[in-house]
């Protein structure tokens, strides 16, 4: 039957390595998120959040800058990964992964280099 | 009357663009897909928060008024229940992707499953405990 | 006596149920056509039974497939309003009072009426060499393989596939693209990778990590959803993706002589 080429992305080596940030990604997110955003999205909000200093040096402790960064780019590059076949199969962009998918890494990318910036930089 | 053309005349159903829309698992998918969106937003927020702590205590105060205006909250209630069920969509898909085998035999999901919830409270008490004391 | 006596009664009474079926003759038709045929609602036909009530006694122009009858051959899978179920294990009552919406399989194209064409699905099958590979070292033909209960069953499960394809039609990855390799034939892959008399591992490599392959799968999960032998496609998916990625990592990592 003749067919116009592959609909879907086209794969490149670079698939498995993606998989395992996406991965590795949902785990970490999955263990550390919902209680981060509890604490610094709801409850400090409404009932007051801790002190600056303590906060200040619970956030420049070395271990907690290296894992808030583990924790930055592994996330983006999970919802890089999501959203990109998301977008593909969701609205039936396949044919244009060359686009989208260098768009939602790249985007992944920035944001950890951003997250590099403030937590080893600013911090 | 000629026998049509047996490969000419296939009919192949199209798919509908927004096919995820039309039953409930596929919908629950792109809500699990979407989740992602979230878990970004929520280190994207707090990577802002760290930013402000930088800054100094004014910045922080300035910030937590930000994160007490009623959008900023009602963004993170949706994050947070979003990121829940990304949690929970996780622990519950990956008993099923990852085959654990001991001695040769694969454990069951439960067993698989339990480390996950238990590191799950433990890694949260932790951060409460960190922040809160 | 029967627990039910309002169905007993039902059907005493003769009660029927409207089979809405889709119609599709090439060269006639443009797409397919619904049609209504109302067939005796019996406590224990199936929608197979109904279809062969129509072949039967309505309209013998019906075409489909079907063979066993009971779960077996894979043959009968069509799509019983809106969801791929074996019609034979599908039952007419759990539709009651109706209609029964009956369409072929969703995700193939339509050769006639409820029959699909499976050659796609043959060829991917066929592609992911589904024998054991023994590299030249092959037992003489009367010699015995033994293998302990936990080797069996580290592939066990992923033999009870009996390629009715309704794990195809679940899926919107292979929807979207007909290119993808799908969960059968992945999950068939799994079963001569994970059988210890197998040494064809780095072969079938090539076919599931390359486009097309695994890479392609978001984990919907639906095609283990629908799959009525529980062999569970989805898993053998998500966990070929980590054999994939780590061997991925052991090439990467290897000089090339050293693999
Ligand atoms: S994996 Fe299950 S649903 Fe798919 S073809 Fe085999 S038996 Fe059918
Ligand atoms: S007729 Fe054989 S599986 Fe239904």
């Amino acid at each position: 039957m003749a067919r116009e080429g592959r609909a879907g992305p086209r794969r490149r080596p670079v698939e498995p390595f993606l998989w395992l940030l996406f991965s590795g990604g949902g785990m970490a997110a999955a263990v550390l998120v919902p209680v981060l955003v509890l604490l610094f999205g709801v409850v400090f909000p409404l009932a007051g959040g801790p002190p600056y200093d303590h906060l200040r040096a619970v956030a420049a402790h070395p271990l907690t800058r290296v894992a808030l960064l583990g924790l930055a780019v592994l996330a983006f590059f999970h919802w890089a990964h999501r959203f990109r076949f998301a977008v593909e199969h969701g609205l039936g962009l396949g044919r244009l992964d060359r686009l989208i998918a260098p768009l939602c890494y790249g985007a992944a990318l920035a944001g950890s280099a951003a997250a590099a910036h403030v937590l080893f930089l600013t911090l | 009357m000629t026998a049509p053309d047996d490969t000419a005349a296939r009919y192949r159903r199209p798919v509908p663009v927004l096919w995820w829309t039309g039953r409930r698992p596929y919908l629950l998918f792109m809500i699990r897909e979407f989740s992602s969106v979230f878990v970004a937003w929520s280190v994207v927020y707090l990577l802002l928060l760290v930013r402000a702590v930088a800054a100094g205590p004014a910045a922080y105060r300035g910030f937590m008024e930000l994160s007490a205006s009623w959008w900023m909250l009602a963004l993170n209630v949706a994050a947070l229940a979003l990121t829940l069920f990304h949690t929970i969509t996780w622990f519950v898909v990956t008993p099923k992707a990852v085959a654990v085998r001991v001695l040769g035999v694969r454990l069951p999901a439960f067993m698989v499953a339990g480390p996950l919830y238990t590191a799950w409270i433990a890694v949260s008490a932790f951060v409460v405990w960190l922040l809160v004391r | 006596m029967s627990a039910e006596p309002a169905m007993r009664a039902a059907e005493t009474a003769g009660e029927s149920i409207v089979l809405r079926v889709s119609r599709y003759l090439p060269g006639r038709d443009a797409e397919p056509v619904p049609r209504d045929y109302e067939v005796p609602l019996r406590e224990e036909w199936s929608v197979l039974d109904g279809l062969n009530h129509v072949k039967d006694v309505l309209d013998g122009s019906l075409a489909y497939r079907w063979s066993c009858r009971m779960g077996i051959c894979g043959s009968c899978g069509m799509t019983v309003n809106g969801e791929p179920r074996l019609t034979c294990g599908t039952f007419l009552s759990e539709f009651a009072p109706g209609p029964v919406v009956v369409e072929p399989l969703r995700g193939f194209a339509v050769i006639r009426d409820l029959v699909v064409d499976i050659e796609p699905f043959l060829g991917k099958l066929a592609s992911v060499t589904p024998w054991l590979v023994r590299n030249g070292a092959e037992p003489p033909p009367d010699a015995e393989f033994a293998q302990t209960p936990e080797q069996l069953g580290a592939y066990k499960q992923f033999s009870m596939c009996i390629n009715c394809m309704l794990c195809y039609s679940a899926c919107p990855v292979y929807a979207l693209d007909e290119d993808f390799l799908g969960p059968a034939a992945i999950a068939l892959a799994q079963r001569y990778n994970l059988d210890s008399r197998d040494m064809g591992a780095a072969a079938r490599f090539d076919v599931l990590a390359a486009a097309g392959g695994v890479w392609d799968c978001t984990y919907v999960g639906e095609c283990s959803a629908a799959c009525p032998k529980g062999v569970d496609p989805a898993g053998a998916i998500q966990q070929y993706k980590l054999t994939a990625a780590m061997e991925t990592v052991r090439r990467f990592l290897l000089p090339k002589g050293a693999r």
